[in-house]
C-alpha cells in the first residue's frame, strides 16, 4: 500500500520509498526513516500536500512524495 | 576562543544567540531562516567569546546549502567548542544530530532547549543520566526565556580552556543515518519518561487553520488584516513625516539661493533622505514586525501546507511561498531566501518570480500614481496583473525548465507563542540592511540625479532610451528616471517629480501613461540590492538571465496594459 492510499489518522508503519536513493535520502534528512511508523493527520484539497505525524513531529509530504512512500498497516 | 552553535531547524538556536548577542541572528519559526552563519563576539566572565550561529541542519552529512555551509565551517575553522542546541520537545531526532557531532574532535557541550515545551508536553528528561551515558556536558536551557543561558556558556568556556577526552564519548562508532536514528530512539527511551500530555488550544489551532476550506478564509483574512494594517499605518506615517521632511528642506536650501547648483544638490540629496524617511520606512517596519509575528508563530510553513497545490500550478512547491510574501516587503531578503530550497532549478524559478513581487518600494510607485491619481481600484487592479503575470511568467519557465522534484518534504513545527524581543530583533535586523545598503545608495543617486539634471544630462539620456518611451506612449522625460530606477525604486517617485519638474503627476501624465509607466516600474530590472544578491545567490549568469527576463515581462506587461487601456479610454470617449 502506498502512504497516499492510508486512512486518515490510522497508523502504518513504512516499508520503503520507491523512486531512487534521492528521495529516501531526503526524507532521512528530515527524519523520516523506513520502519518509522507514520499517520495521516490532513489531506490539503487539490491535489496539495498531506500533513503526517511520524515520531511526535508533524511534516508535510507533496502528493508526489506520499505516493512513493510504501507502508503497510499494523496489527 | 570560538563556539559555534549547531542545532537543527527550529531548535532555537538563533533564539539562543539573539539571547546573548542580540540583533544579529534572524530567527523565525520556519526551517532555514538562518541561511548563512553570523558572528557575535560575547563576554562570558570576563573571557570574550567568539560566537558563531550556524544555519540548522538535520544532519552534518546532508547536501542542502544550508547543511553542507554548516559542515564546511565546523571542518575548515578553527573552533575550540562546540554547542549543539536539542530540541527536547524532540529528543530522539535532536540526538541524531548531537552523536554526530560527538564523532568530532572537540569539545561538545549540549544543551536541552525548549524544556518548557517539553513539559507541556508532559516529557520528563533525565539530563543528568544522558551527560553521563554520552560523556559530554548537557545543560537544561529555555532560551526564549533565557533560563539556563549564562550555566550553558559557562560549560561551554569551560569545555573549551580544558579541553575534552573523546575516546569516552557515545556513539562514536555509529556511521550510518539509520544507526543513528535507531540509537537516538533507544537514547530517547532510555532518559525520557512520558507523563500526561496537556492538550490545550495550540493543539487544536490546526484545526481551524489548515482546515480544506476555513483554513484558505483564515489565511484570505490573516493576509488582509496584515496588508490592511501595514498599509493604514503606512499612510498614517508618511503624511506628517513628509510634510515634516519637505519643510526641512526648504529651510536648509534656502541659504544657497535659488536655482544654483548646491541648492539643487542639497534639495536632491534630501529627497534621498525623505525618500527613505518617510516613504519606504513608515511601510517596511510596519511590513517586516508583521511577518517577524507570523514567522515566530509558526504560521508561515502553515501557509506553504495550504499553498503547495496552488504553487504547482506555476511549476514551484509551497516552500516557494516565503520568497513570494517576503518579496512585498523587500526583494532582498526574498532571494535570499530562496536559499532554503533544494534544487538548483526550483532557487532560480523561485528568485525570478520573486523579483517580480512588487516591494515596498515599488508600492510607493504604485500608492504615489496609480492608487493617488487613479484610485484603489486600479491599484488592485495593478496587484491582480502583477499576481496574473508572475503566474504566466511561472508556467512559461516550466515549459521551459521542467519540475523534476517529487514535491514538498516540510516540517509543520508546533506554534510558539512569539517574544516581542524576537520579533523586536528580526524587524530591525532587516530593517538595518536597508539603512546600511540601501539608503545611502538612495541617497547618492538622489544627488547624482540632481547633479545631471543641473548640467542637462538628462537629455542625452532620455534620447537614449527614447525608443522604449516612444513604444509605451510615455514622455521622453521619464527616460532618465526609468534608467535610475535601476538604483534604487523607491526614488522612482523623486525622480519622476524631478524629471517633469512638479510632483503633481496628474497634471502632465494622462491615465494610461500613469499606468503604463507604473506597470513598467513594478516589473523591470529589480533594484541595484536585488541585482547585488541574485549574483550572490545565482551567480552572473543567473542574475543576467533574470534582468533580461523581466525586461521582457515589463515590456509585454506594459504594452498590453497600454493597449487595453487605450482601448477602454477609446470607448469611455465614444
Amino acid at each position: 500500500m502506498r502512504l497516499i492510499e492510508t486512512e486518515q489518522n490510522t497508523w502504518v508503519q513504512v516499508t520503503g520509498v520507491k523512486g531512487g536513493r534521492g528521495l529516501q535520502e531526503k526524507l532521512i534528512q528530515y527524519g523520516f526513516f523506513i520502519g518509522d511508523r507514520v499517520r495521516v493527520l490532513r489531506r490539503a484539497p487539490l491535489g496539495g500536500p498531506l500533513l503526517i505525524e511520524v515520531s511526535g513531529r508533524e511534516m508535510a509530504l507533496g502528493r508526489g512524495v506520499a505516493e512513493r512512500i510504501e507502508v503497510e498497516s499494523l496489527p | 576562543m570560538r563556539c559555534a552553535l549547531v542545532g537543527r531547524p527550529n531548535c532555537g538556536k538563533s533564539t539562543l544567540f539573539n539571547q546573548v548577542a542580540g540583533y544579529k541572528a534572524e530567527t523565525g519559526n520556519f526551517h532555514g531562516t538562518t541561511v548563512t552563519f553570523t558572528a557575535s563576539k560575547v563576554r562570558v566572565t570576563g573571557t570574550v567569546l567568539d560566537l558563531v550561529d550556524l544555519p540548522g541542519a538535520y544532519t552534518l552529512s546532508g547536501a542542502s546549502p544550508a547543511e553542507r555551509e554548516a559542515q564546511r565551517y565546523l571542518d575548515q575553522e578553527p573552533v575550540d567548542v562546540i554547542v549543539g542546541v536539542l530540541d527536547a520537545s524532540h529528543l530522539s531526532q535532536s540526538l541524531e544530530l548531537g552523536l554526530e557531532l560527538l564523532q568530532m574532535d572537540k569539545p561538545v557541550v549540549l544543551a536541552l532547549n525548549m524544556l518548557d515545551e517539553a513539559a507541556r508536553l508532559g516529557l520528563h528528561i533525565n539530563g543528568a543520566g544522558l551527560a553521563e551515558k554520552l560523556g559530554v556536558p548537557v545543560l537544561p536551557l529555555v532560551a526564549s526565556k533565557g533560563r539556563g543561558v549564562r550555566n550553558l556558556f559557562v560549560a561551554a568556556l569551560d569545555a573549551a580552556k580544558n579541553g575534552q577526552p573523546v575516546n569516552h564519548r557515545y556513539g562514536r562508532d555509529l556511521r550510518t543515518p539509520h544507526e543513528r536514528h535507531a540509537a537516538g530512539a533507544e537514547l530517547a527511551e532510555a532518559f525520557v519518561r512520558q507523563g500526561e500530555r496537556h492538550l490545550n488550544w495550540r493543539d487544536r489551532l490546526d484545526d481551524a487553520l489548515l482546515h480544506p476550506v476555513w483554513g484558505y478564509a483564515v489565511l484570505l483574512l490573516i493576509l488582509y488584516i496584515f496588508f490592511q494594517t501595514v498599509y493604514g499605518l503606512g499612510s498614517v506615517l508618511e503624511t506628517p513625516l513628509l510634510a515634516a521632511l519637505e519643510a526641512l528642506t526648504a529651510k536648509v536650501a534656502a541659504p544657497f539661493g535659488e536655482g544654483t547648483f548646491w541648492s539643487q544638490l542639497v534639495i536632491g540629496t534630501m529627497q534621498g533622505v525623505t525618500g527613505g524617511v518617510a516613504i519606504v520606512m513608515p511601510y517596511l517596519l510596519p511590513f517586516l514586525l508583521g511577518l517577524g509575528l507570523l514567522e515566530d508563530i509558526g504560521y508561515l510553513p502553515r501557509v506553504a501546507f495550504l499553498m503547495d497545490a496552488m504553487m504547482h500550478r506555476i511549476g514551484l512547491h509551497g516552500k516557494a511561498i516565503v520568497p513570494f510574501i517576503l518579496g512585498y516587503g523587500c526583494n532582498v531578503p526574498a532571494v535570499m531566501s530562496t536559499r532554503t530550497l533544494e534544487e538548483p532549478r526550483d532557487r532560480f524559478m523561485a528568485a525570478a518570480l520573486a523579483t517580480l513581487v512588487p516591494c515596498a518600494a515599488r508600492l510607493s510607485v504604485v500608492f504615489g500614481l496609480v492608487a493617488f491619481y487613479l484610485g484603489p481600484v486600479a491599484a488592485m487592479g495593478l496587484y491582480a496583473f502583477n499576481l496574473f503575470v508572475i503566474a504566466l511568467t511561472g508556467r512559461v519557465l516550466t515549459r521551459l525548465m521542467p519540475e523534476d522534484t517529487p514535491g514538498l518534504i516540510l516540517e509543520i513545527p508546533p506554534y510558539r507563542v512569539p517574544t516581542v524581543r524576537n520579533v523586536f530583533n528580526k524587524a530591525w535586523f532587516r530593517v538595518r540592511e536597508f539603512v546600511v545598503e540601501a539608503w545611502p545608495a538612495l541617497i547618492a543617486g538622489s544627488a547624482v540625479l540632481a547633479v545631471l539634471n543641473f548640467v542637462n544630462a538628462a537629455r542625452y539620456i532620455d534620447l537614449a532610451v527614447r525608443p522604449l518611451t516612444w513604444i509605451l506612449g510615455l514622455p521622453a522625460e521619464v527616460g532618465l528616471p526609468l534608467i535610475f530606477g535601476i538604483l534604487r525604486k523607491e526614488l522612482s517617485l523623486v525622480m519622476l517629480g524631478q524629471a517633469l519638474g512638479t510632483m503633481d503627476f496628474g497634471s502632465v501624465l494622462n491615465t494610461v501613461q500613469l499606468f503604463t509607466y507604473s506597470v513598467f516600474v513594478v516589473f523591470y530590472v529589480p533594484c541595484l540590492a536585488t541585482l547585488m544578491v541574485l549574483r550572490r545567490e545565482l551567480g552572473n549568469k543567473g542574475m543576467l538571465w533574470i534582468s533580461g527576463l523581466t525586461v521582457v515581462v515589463a515590456l509585454a506587461a506594459a504594452l498590453v496594459s497600454r493597449l487595453v487601456l487605450s482601448l477602454i479610454v477609446l470607448a469611455q470617449s465614444a
